[in-house]
């Protein structure tokens, strides 16, 4: 009689899976998965200007002691249209935003800027996508908030809503 | 009035179920045995009701009554009337309720049919199998409820997935379910034989078809689930381990060793606890399987609804349920007295084997569908793909279907090595040669498929190995069924090995005119023309196809299609069938230099593997006929005392 505990084994195992189970239903649900750069210095790069007559973007630039917003996004991207006024609205708060333009053309940059807004400070243009791998991006939009020395401390996939804001905002504010 | 009929129906299915469980309840007390006669024709009209619930849900979807807030969410005007039809059980309610219909039907033929199982156990397998009715009842009509009407009543529905729009929707999900659910009467046999105690080859004789029958359901829709993946997604894969698939899969592989173990309990009176077990956790697997589908724990193609407070209400039941009836079995199953003992080397034996190996993938698969879950809660986030599947799960799968081939060449009880060796040597030898010409004609080959293809042609051989030397026509019609579900098993891995070995496969942009080559065939596009059919538009591409240098020209049409209501693209492969493969091609999107994406795959002989699977089944259905014949002719009563006389 000795081994009658085994008996209770399968109980017990179920139980357990059951445990892990009620957490997966009411942890919050979060399914992007994050760069597994956030906590580190951003790679080295130096991206030519995406249009004539602006300034391009290099990493020593964000590593001058002031926090940055960096928006990966392109002229061909419909969600990158859709969160458009919300970059505007950080940058109106005072906020330095520099864009990556991946695979993009100058002709249809300008365009896109002329019709959704520009809150640009530096435009790189990342023609090959290397920059956006580099920095843990799988797609456009997304949006890095970067520390005074270079230190990546948040990171948003997809465009940027209206609720969006308020996190945006804390993680720059964090990053001062 | 419609709708509030099927809900009626379903109150009073529900309320049935409840009286089901305290006439049970009370029948199984001493003197209580009065009540045995009315419990019987109460789980027949539970089921009958059920079923009237959804045969009004149909009509209200045949009928696209949109005021009906369920046919308005899935249905459109517009559709065929295929598609409306089957559009019932396309979403999550209507799902359910078929769910509940196939649970209360099933116990309703139970309580017409079984006439083996001791009265005691019968009714205390109706009360289980009430009890788990019930809870979904309530599940259905307090966080499902498909009759829920809508006002104002809209012009029209949103329509039908577009994915779901094909006949496959009116076969698979049925089919599946039947299996799927059906296998809940062995979980009830089960819970009945640990109330009254009463574990021997007589209950397992009296399980046993129920369990083939739901097994039969369960495989011919997991093949057909398998085969409508292929062609509808366009990705020219068959199995792609999603977590629906997997929900599936799980009680087949119970099902399966319980098919088994419950055989040895039958003749030879042993694993009397683990047959109990197994039957236990198949419908567990059911059940935690509709849990994580219906949940929306895990992402999949599949998951329609996703809504935690529904989640937490199948958590309650699945606690309730399977905590029930693993607690039941902790405290009954030691006092279930231990079956006879048998060697090592021995049919006994290999089914032994058999059912430890299904239980290790049983549990690769379930650790691998609830790993991202259970990391996840722990803090990181994985998911888990083929890669891990197929290296942990293959090779134990391989030692399997090995030991199927030797399984039924052993004698009961004891046997001898040496004799063994002599009846499988011409399979072994057979097996040795293809493993050398394979190694030396097609170097390269990955281990997995190399030994797939090796063990399918000697398994195949050694399956029907049973039949040798025997009378054919004097042969139990179970043996034949046997030895064609075991064939099936090898056909279908011969398709899987095949596939994954020498499948040819090309990705062009091409211009009309263009010709391109896959494995042995050239194929040249002809160009796109736009077509439409009733709630579609479609670009259709022709390709003219021929083998080699020469041989007889036949068209292919795949289609890339916009469905209109929802506006959603799908691709719609061709597919042309060949004796020893098939040719599969699909269309993408066009470039701006008026290029076309093509997608073209050549696969020798993919379709072993549905067909291996219809094998399965089709053994499965003559091995139930058989027994069913055996046991007409012999009587209840005689069975045991024949059994004692073998022995």
């Amino acid at each position: 009689m000795s081994r009658k505990w085994i008996l209770w084994v399968p109980l017990g195992l179920f139980v357990i899976f059951l445990g892990f189970v009620a957490f997966g239903l009411y942890a919050p649900a979060n399914r992007n998965i994050q760069s597994g750069l956030i906590g580190q210095r951003v790679p080295d790069f130096d991206l030519p200007p995406g249009m004539p007559g602006r300034p391009g973007l290099s990493s020593p630039s964000l590593r001058q002691g002031r926090p940055h917003v960096v928006n990966i996004f392109a002229s061909w991207c419909l969600p990158c249209r859709v969160e458009a006024p919300q970059l505007e609205a950080l940058s109106r708060r005072g906020i330095p935003i520099d864009g990556i333009a991946v695979r993009d053309r100058p002709e249809d940059l300008a365009q896109f800027l002329a019709t959704y807004g520009d809150p640009f400070r530096t435009i790189g243009a990342d023609t090959d996508r290397r920059v956006q791998i580099e920095l843990g991006s799988a797609g456009v939009p997304e949006t890095f908030v970067i520390d005074g020395s270079g230190v990546i401390r948040h990171q948003h996939i997809g465009a940027i809503t209206e609720g969006d804001m308020a996190n945006i905002v804390a993680a720059y504010e964090a990053a001062r | 009035m419609i709708a509030e009929a099927g809900l009626a129906a379903l109150w009073l299915a529900a309320s049935l179920s409840l009286l089901q469980l305290f006439l049970g309840a009370a029948a199984l007390r001493p003197g209580g045995e009065a009540l045995l006669r009315i419990v019987r024709p109460v789980a027949v009209a539970q089921g009958l009701l059920a079923g009237l619930a959804f045969l009004m849900l149909i009509w209200l979807f045949l009928r696209t009554d949109l005021s009906v807030q369920l046919v308005a969410a899935n249905s459109h005007s517009m559709k065929p009337w295929l598609y409306k039809f089957a559009g019932a059980w396309g979403n999550h309610e209507g799902s359910m309720l078929l769910w509940v219909t196939v649970l209360a039907v099933a116990g309703g033929f139970v309580a017409l049919l079984e006439r083996r199982l001791p009265q005691k156990t019968l009714i205390a397998t109706l009360a289980a199998q009430a009890t788990i009715g019930l809870g979904f009842y309530a599940f259905l009509l307090f966080a499902s409820n498909p009759f829920t009407r809508l006002f104002p009543v809209p012009a029209e529905g949103n329509g039908l997935n577009p994915l779901l729009q094909d006949p496959g929707l009116a076969f698979h999900p049925p089919t599946l379910y039947f299996g799927y659910v059906g296998i809940s009467v062995a979980f009830s046999f089960a819970v009945g034989a640990l109330i009254t105690r009463d574990v021997g080859p007589a209950f397992a004789r009296a399980m046993r078809p129920w369990v083939l029958g739901a097994w039969i359901f369960l495989t011919l829709g997991i093949t057909a689930g398998s085969y409508w993946a292929y062609y509808e997604l366009g990705w020219g894969g068959w199995w792609f381990w999603d977590p629906v698939e997997n929900a599936s899969l799980m009680p087949w592989l119970a099902a399966t060793a319980l098919l088994h173990s419950v055989t040895v309990l039958a003749t030879r009176d042993g694993l009397r606890a683990w047959t109990i077990m197994l039957a236990v956790v198949a419908f567990s697997m059911s059940m935690i399987g509709t849990f994580l589908v219906r949940s929306g724990i895990l992402t999949s193609v599949h998951a329609f609804a996703v809504d935690p407070r529904r989640g937490a209400f199948i958590l309650v039941l699945l606690l309730l349920y399977i905590g029930g009836a693993l607690a039941l079995y902790g405290l009954r199953v030691g006092t279930v007295k231990e079956g006879s003992k048998f060697d090592f080397l021995s049919r006994e034996g290999a089914l032994v084997a058999n059912n430890l190996l299904i239980t290790v993938i049983l549990g690769v698969v379930f650790v691998g569908t609830t790993y991202p879950l259970i990391t996840e809660a722990l803090g990181t986030k994985i998911s888990v793909g083929p890669p891990y599947f197929n290296a942990a799960a293959g090779p134990v799968a391989l030692i399997l279907v090995a030991i199927m081939g030797a399984g039924p060449l052993l004698r009961w009880r004891r046997d001898d090595l040496s004799k063994l060796a002599g009846r499988i040597a011409i399979p072994a030898l057979l097996g040795g040669a293809i493993l050398l010409a394979l190694v030396l004609l097609a170097p390269g080959l990955r281990v997995l498929p190399l030994l797939g293809l090796t063990l399918a042609i000697a398994v195949g051989v050694a399956s029907v190995a049973p039949l040798w030397g025997r009378n054919l026509r004097r042969t139990p019609l179970f043996t034949w069924g046997m030895v064609i579900a075991h064939l099936g098993v090898a056909v279908a891995l011969a398709g899987m090995a095949s596939e994954s070995a020498f499948t040819k496969e090309t990705l062009v942009a091409a211009r009309p005119g263009q010709a391109v080559r896959v494995g042995p065939y050239t194929v040249r596009f002809d160009g796109v023309d736009p077509i439409a059919g009733p709630n579609w538009t479609a670009i259709e591409a022709t390709l003219t196809a021929w083998r080699g240098e020469g041989g007889a020209r036949f068209e292919m049409r795949p289609q890339a299609r916009m469905f209109s209501s929802p506006p959603t693209p799908t691709s719609e492969a061709a597919i042309q069938t060949m004796l020893d493969g098939q040719l599969y091609i699909a269309i993408g999107e066009a470039d701006e230099q008026g290029r076309w994406q093509l997608r073209l795959w050549w696969k020798p002989f993919v379709t072993l593997i549905w067909l291996g699977g219809a094998l399965v089944a089709f053994g499965g259905l003559l091995s139930l006929i058989g027994r069913l014949r055996r046991e007409r002719k012999i009587r209840p009563e005689s069975a045991d005392e024949l059994q004692e006389a073998l022995a």
